[in-house]
């Protein structure tokens, strides 16, 4: 046998291994997912209100949205909430873990603590944020008065309304806490070591060992978190209802209202189409930017 | 071979210059910092600590001070009972508590066996459609939920599970996209050196798997035991679309009818809240201490 022909054998039987393994997510894939995802694109070429029976209308739904000028208002709003969402969420959340993983007494109450937020009810939490953020008694704008700060209007003003639910999407991060925590557990000690043997000080150590180490988890976070704030709309239409105006209507919020308000499911999927591009084209963005920092020790 | 793909730029390891430290001037910086990282965390924890401490005095007030506006940030007396009142009310609490352990354990047992295999062939197995395939794992996780509800439900009503945990449970064993990547993502970072060794010792792809990346992985399977418990736990929208009957619904469900039922009662809807938090707490508690136990690669970078 030539080398060629036993590498050929070997590759095979690793791609039959690949198949075997991948083949629970792929039954499921195809019993569960493949049909719901092929009506949503059938229904997006029909007139629903879910009582009559759907009719056919062709691409007028596409030729709607491209001519909506609240489709593009809300694109604008979900990209500027996903990327200060992320953008804070990523970094904010990485600096608490390692602080959560310094060997210091009490870290399992404070990591619970930490964790709180993302146990509440989406109501509870809500309703707090409407007292938080509220323009006259809110906490954030009394303690910025009391250092003499004339506070903004948040969920009431235009501008301030989105950074407002950032700060709240960026509070219930538990579960990015969660998988940084995971992750800086498995940096083997001994890189630390080294690089402590040859001077690097705690900055250096950082940049040179935790970065790198931790770029697929860092990278998880970073494309998950795009894909969740993308969607997201569920707590902004509890608190702000997509208002005032239209600043806080989100394409998530804008597909809801079309599907479940005003019960035109064809206009719905349509969307809905439209957010899966968005999404994927902003994760493979991520993903083709990847190869210059996410370091993967099999490749 | 971990250290020098590690160093990005090429500037010399040595940061620090002068005199080495005293024994006393490193105990006191060691100090400072430590203190430092107390006075941040206490900060932190203070700010998430918030929403709780909120449900818990909301959960302690009279009928009355619910109602008040602006709110109040401290109750004027304390009512306990809205703990009893709540759970043991017109409600079945203790029957939904029941029907949600059920259905959580199936589910999270589903979600484990399931992700952990399809991670470690999309982490270390080439084939020609792995490509294809991980693009479609991604996709599934972008498409707007919202959307495949209407055609789901209607799948699993000709299937005849409406009203029974079906729907909820079978699907949880067959995968979650978004943990095989997760763990994918923790695979991935496990050194190709450990994997070889094992190889050579003639190992199996399920022995190496069980033996060598399962243990260095516990960190990212403890989170994932979380992310399935918390979010079967807290499922609300499909438990409410597929279960019915009173006497199968979940903690999650009933809390919203509460909220339906008694629409001013915020005090007790927190209290029987709070109990159903509880077990969430317990079990974060738990899986937080695999996070400290750190994972030890001897004999690896020292070459």
């Amino acid at each position: 046998m030539t080398a060629v022909s036993a590498r050929g054998t070997l590759a095979r039987r690793e791609a039959r291994r690949f198949y075997l393994f991948t083949s629970p997510w792929t039954i499921g894939f195809v019993l569960f997912s493949v049909g719901p995802i092929l009506a949503a694109v059938v229904l997006s070429f029909m007139k629903w209100n879910l009582l009559q029976s759907p009719t056919w209308v062709g691409l007028a739904n596409y030729e709607r949205m491209v001519n909506d000028p609240e489709f593009w208002e809300s694109i604008g709003n979900t990209v500027e909430y996903g990327a200060g969402a992320v953008a804070l969420g990523v970094t904010f959340t990485f600096l608490l873990a390692l602080l959560l993983n310094q060997p210091l007494r009490f870290q399992g109450l404070f990591r619970t603590v930490m964790y709180l937020p993302s146990v509440v009810s989406g109501l509870a939490t809500a309703l707090l944020w409407l007292n938080i953020l509220h323009p006259d008694y809110g906490l954030i704008n009394k303690v910025l008065a009391s250092i003499g700060i004339q506070g903004p209007g948040w969920l009431a003003s235009q501008e301030w309304a989105i950074p407002g639910l950032v700060l709240m999407s960026v509070w219930g991060a538990g579960n990015t806490i969660v998988i940084y925590l995971a992750g800086l557990q498995g940096i083997p000690k001994t890189l630390y070591e080294a690089a402590e043997i040859d001077g690097a000080g705690w900055w250096r150590r950082f940049w040179s060992v935790t970065v790198p180490m931790m770029s697929p988890v860092i990278f998880f976070n970073v494309v998950t978190g795009f894909i969740a704030a993308l969607q997201s709309y569920v707590l902004i239409l509890v608190m702000t209802e997509g208002g005032p105006g239209n600043a806080t209507m989100v394409l998530g919020l804008y597909i809801y209202r079309h599907a479940f308000v005003y019960f035109d499911m064809g206009y719905a999927a349509t969307l809905s189409w439209a957010m899966f591009v968005l999404v994927i084209a902003v994760t493979a963005i991520q993903f083709s930017l990847a190869r210059r920092w996410v370091h993967y020790e099999f490749k | 071979m971990l250290v020098e793909t590690a160093a990005h730029d090429r500037a010399p390891a040595r940061t620090r210059q002068g005199p080495p430290l005293t024994s006393e001037q490193a105990d006191r910086i060691r100090r400072i910092r430590r203190t430092g990282a107390y006075v941040l965390l206490i900060v932190s924890s203070a700010m998430f600590l918030l929403p709780f401490l909120w449900m818990l005095t909301t959960s302690l007030k009279s009928d009355a001070d619910n109602l008040a506006f602006p709110p109040q940030w401290l109750p004027d007396s304390f009512h306990f009972e809205n703990y009893i009142k709540g759970w043991s009310g017109s409600l079945p609490f203790t029957k939904f508590l029941v029907n949600t352990i059920v259905i959580t354990g199936l589910s999270m047992a589903g979600n484990l066996i399931s992700c952990v295999l399809p991670a470690y062939a999309f982490a270390r197995m080439r084939a020609p459609a792995a490509g294809i395939m991980f693009g479609a794992l991604m996709a599934t996780m972008m498409i707007p939920r919202e959307i495949t509800l209407v055609p789901k439900f209607i799948m699993f009503s000709k299937l005849g599970w409406v009203d029974t945990y079906l729907p909820l449970i079978v699907p949880e064993f067959f995968g979650v996209a978004l943990y095989i990547f997760l763990l994918r993502q923790f695979f991935t970072t496990i050194p190709q050196e450990l994997i070889d060794a094992a190889r050579i010792d003639g190992a199996s792809e399920l022995r190496i798997l069980w033996s060598v990346m399962l243990p260095l992985a516990r960190p990212a399977i403890a989170a994932i035991c979380l992310f399935s418990f918390v979010g079967n736990w807290n499922q609300y929208l499909e438990n409410s679309i597929y279960l019915r009957s009173m006497d199968k619904i979940t903690l999650a469900q009933g809390l919203g009818m509460f909220s339906g039922q008694y629409v001013t009662q915020y005090n007790q809807m927190m209290a029987v809240s709070i109990i159903s938090m509880m077990p969430i707490l317990i079990v974060f508690f738990l899986a937080q201490k695999t996070f400290i136990r750190g994972v030890t690669l001897t004999g690896i970078a020292g070459r």
